[in-house]
C-alpha cells in the first residue's frame, strides 16, 4: 500500500469504508476478469479505476453494483455484502453504467418518475425528485420531450440523473464522460464534484487520465484484473511517472546531434534525441536552476532553440510506465474489440 | 430480521406496484408508437381476409363455414405470434443496459419480467377482441351462448400470457436483438401450423397427426372451438389448462431466474 493512500486514509480510520472489496476473483471461461482485487474507499472520497479496456474496470462496477457475482472474495458498501445483502445494497447505492440506460419512448421526465417509483420513493415525491435532476442538470426545456430526440450529452446526464434520484450515498460510474464532447465532460464534471462536497462517495471507471486527476482523490491502476498501483495522483506521478523533463526543440534539425552533445554536459541522465523533428529530452532533477546556462550555452555554439520547456509527470507518464501502453492507444484498441464486441452484441465486459 | 428474510418481503411487498410501473413503461411504447400499433394490426387483419377466402374453398371442415372453423385457430396464432415480441423487447432492453439499470435497483426481481408480460397481455386483449370483430363482419358467429363467448377470447389471451414467458426466456437467454428475432420467432411455425389451427388434424400424414395431437395449441384451439360453435369443451380444456399452467411453472421459473442471474 503506498504512502500516499495511508496517509489520507489516517484522519478517517474510525469511521467505516463506504466500499471494500477484499481478493475479488472472476474468470469469463479461460478469460481471468479480476485476479484478486482489494479495494477501500473511504466515505465523501473519489476513487477512479484507471485503466486500459479489458482491465477488469467494468466488472469491479458490476460486481458492486450487484449485477454479478464474483467467483470468490468478498465485496461490501457501507457495511453491506453485495451477495448476502443484495437488497440493502442496491438502496444504497446509483449507477451509471457505459451505456446511457434511459428508456428511449419516454420522455425524460417519465424516465426519472419511473426510476423514483422503483426505488419506492412514492408517487408524489418521485415526481418532486425528478423536477429538481431535471433542472439541476439542465434538462429542464427537454423534460417532456422523447428522449429519442436527445443528444448524446442529454442521454448521458440523463443518465446520471437517473442515479442520483434516490440521493444514494453510494454512487458508482462506469466511463461516465466516454464518447462525450468536451463541454459536457466539464459539466458532468462539475455536478460529480458537487455531489462529492454534498458527501456521495464515488467510484468511478475511465480512460481520461485528466478525468482522474481532475476528480479523484485516489487512484487505482488495474492492469489485467489486477490492481498494480494505487494512490492520490500526486503520489503516483511521483512514484511512477519517471523524472522532470527538460524539452528542447531545436530550429534547425541538422543541429540535433550538436544539442545533444551540449546537453550531454548536464548529465543528469540519459538524452532522448530525435534528428527528424529536431527534439531533444533530457532528464532533470534541478530544472528551473540549469535553465539559464542550457540556454546560454546552446547559444554560445549558435544553437537557435524553437520552443523549451520543463514538463512534470503526468499520469500518462504513469500509465504508460505502470502498464507499457498509453492511454489512448489502448483505448483505441478497446475501441476495436467492443465494435467486435457490439457485432456479436456481446455485453460481457470486463 | 435476517438480510434475506428481509429480500423476500420486500419482494413481496413490491412486486404488485413495480410490476404496474413496468407495465406502464411497456404501455407507453404503443402509446408512444402508434405506428406500431397500426401495423400489428393490419397484418393480422389482412392474413385472416387471405387465410379464410384463399384457403376457405379448398379446405374440407365438414359443412361448417370455414371462417367459424378458422376464427378460434386464429385467435391462438395471434396471440402466439404475438407473443414473440417479448423476446425481441427483453433483448433490447438488455442492450441498452436497461435491464442493468432495473436491476441495480432495489425493486421487485419478478417485476420487469411480469411488468412486461403483463403488458403483452394487455396488447393480446385488444387484438384477440378486434379479430372477433373482424370475424364478426365475416360471418363467425358465437353459437354457445354468453358465457362461452367470454371465457373463449379469455383462454386465448391466458394462452399467449403462458408463451409470452417462454419468449421472455428466450430474450434473457440469447441476449441479442438480431438473434431473439430468429430464435424467437422459429419455434413458432410448428407449433401454429402443426396443430387443428387451420385445417383438421385428420388429414395430416400419422407422423404429423401425433405431433399436432400432444401440441398445445391443438386442445386450445379445440376448446375455443367448442365454445364458440358448440360440442365437447371439457376434455379440451383441461388439457389447454395443463399446458397453461406447466409452461407458466417452468417458464416462470427460468425466465427470473436467468433475470437474476444474467451477467
Amino acid at each position: 500500500m503506498p504512502d500516499g493512500a495511508e496517509s489520507a486514509a489516517t484522519p478517517r480510520a474510525e469511521l467505516q469504508p463506504a466500499i471494500v472489496t477484499e481478493g475479488l476473483y472472476k474468470s469469463f471461461g479461460s478469460v481471468k476478469a479480476l485476479d484478486g482485487v482489494a479495494l477501500v474507499v473511504q466515505p465523501g472520497t473519489v476513487m477512479a479505476l484507471l485503466g486500459p479496456n479489458g482491465a477488469g474496470k467494468t466488472t469491479v462496477i458490476r460486481i458492486l453494483a450487484t449485477l454479478m457475482r464474483p467467483d470468490s472474495g468478498r465485496a461490501e458498501v457501507l457495511g453491506h455484502d453485495v451477495l448476502r445483502e443484495a437488497a440493502v445494497v442496491r438502496s444504497l447505492i446509483g449507477l451509471t453504467g457505459q451505456y446511457a440506460a434511459v428508456d428511449e419512448n419516454l420522455t425524460g421526465r417519465e424516465n426519472l418518475e419511473m426510476v423514483g417509483r422503483l426505488y419506492h420513493l412514492g408517487g408524489s415525491e418521485a415526481r418532486k425528485r425528478a423536477g429538481e435532476l431535471l433542472e439541476s442538470l439542465d434538462l429542464a426545456e427537454a423534460a417532456d420531450r422523447g428522449v429519442k430526440t436527445y443528444s448524446g450529452g442529454m442521454r448521458r446526464r440523463l443518465d446520471l440523473a437517473a442515479s442520483l434520484v434516490a440521493r444514494p450515498p453510494v454512487l458508482f460510474l462506469d466511463e461516465p464522460t466516454t464518447g462525450l464532447d468536451p463541454r459536457s465532460r466539464i459539466g458532468l464534471w462539475d455536478t460529480i464534484a458537487g455531489l462529492v462536497k454534498g458527501g456521495t462517495t464515488v467510484l468511478l471507471t475511465t480512460q481520461y487520465l485528466e478525468e482522474a486527476d481532475r476528480l479523484a482523490n485516489h487512484i487505482a491502476v488495474i492492469d489485467h484484473g489486477r490492481i498494480i498501483e494505487q494512490g492520490t495522483p500526486e503520489y503516483l506521478k511521483e512514484c511512477c511517472g519517471g523524472d522532470v523533463l527538460l524539452q528542447l526543440r531545436l530550429s534547425d534539425r541538422s543541429q540535433t546531434a550538436l544539442g545533444a552533445e551540449i546537453l550531454a554536459t548536464f548529465g543528469d541522465g540519459k538524452i532522448r534525441a530525435d534528428a527528424e523533428t529536431g527534439q531533444l529530452d533530457l532528464p532533470v532533477e534541478k530544472g528551473t536552476t540549469i535553465l539559464p546556462e542550457v540556454i546560454r550555452r546552446l547559444d554560445a555554439r549558435g544553437v537557435a532553440i524553437y520552443d523549451i520547456a520543463l514538463r512534470r509527470p503526468t499520469l500518462d507518464d504513469v500509465f504508460l510506465s505502470l502498464t507499457g501502453r498509453t492511454a489512448e492507444a489502448s483505448s483505441e484498441e478497446g475501441a476495436a474489440v467492443k465494435k467486435g464486441r457490439k457485432s456479436r452484441s456481446e455485453r460481457r465486459k470486463t | 430480521m435476517s438480510a434475506r428474510a428481509a429480500t423476500r418481503s420486500s419482494e413481496f411487498r413490491w412486486i404488485i406496484p413495480d410490476t404496474l410501473v413496468i407495465t406502464w413503461r411497456s404501455v407507453l411504447r404503443f402509446v408512444r408508437l402508434p405506428q406500431l400499433l397500426v401495423f400489428s394490426t393490419i397484418q393480422p387483419v389482412m392474413l385472416l381476409l387471405l387465410f379464410n377466402y384463399v384457403f376457405g374453398g379448398a379446405i374440407n371442415t365438414g359443412g361448417t363455414k370455414y371462417i367459424q372453423y378458422l376464427l378460434p385457430g386464429f385467435l391462438v396464432q395471434i396471440v402466439v405470434f404475438g407473443s414473440t415480441q417479448a423476446s425481441v423487447g427483453l433483448a433490447e432492453d438488455l442492450s441498452r443496459g436497461i435491464i442493468d439499470r432495473f436491476r441495480s435497483l432495489p425493486m421487485a426481481r419478478a417485476a420487469v419480467l411480469a411488468g412486461r408480460t403483463l403488458a403483452d397481455t394487455l396488447r393480446y386483449t385488444f387484438l384477440v377482441l378486434l379479430m372477433v370483430a373482424v370475424g364478426s363482419a365475416m360471418g363467425f358467429r358465437f353459437h354457445n351462448g354468453i358465457a362461452p363467448a367470454i371465457a373463449a377470447p379469455l383462454l386465448a389471451v391466458l394462452f399467449g400470457f403462458a408463451f409470452t414467458w417462454i419468449s421472455a426466456f428466450i430474450g434473457m437467454t440469447v441476449k441479442d436483438v438480431e438473434t431473439a428475432q430468429v430464435a424467437g420467432f422459429v419455434w413458432v411455425f410448428p407449433i401454429v401450423f402443426a396443430s387443428s389451427m387451420f385445417a383438421p388434424v385428420d388429414s395430416m400424414p400419422g407422423w404429423l397427426q401425433a405431433f399436432a395431437k400432444v401440441n398445445p395449441v391443438t386442445p386450445t384451439t379445440d376448446t375455443i372451438r367448442a365454445l364458440c360453435s358448440g360440442g365437447e369443451i371439457m376434455s379440451h380444456l383441461w388439457q389447454s389448462l395443463a399446458w397453461i399452467g406447466g409452461i407458466l411453472v417452468v417458464f416462470v421459473t427460468l425466465a427470473i431466474s436467468r433475470y437474476r442471474r444474467i451477467a
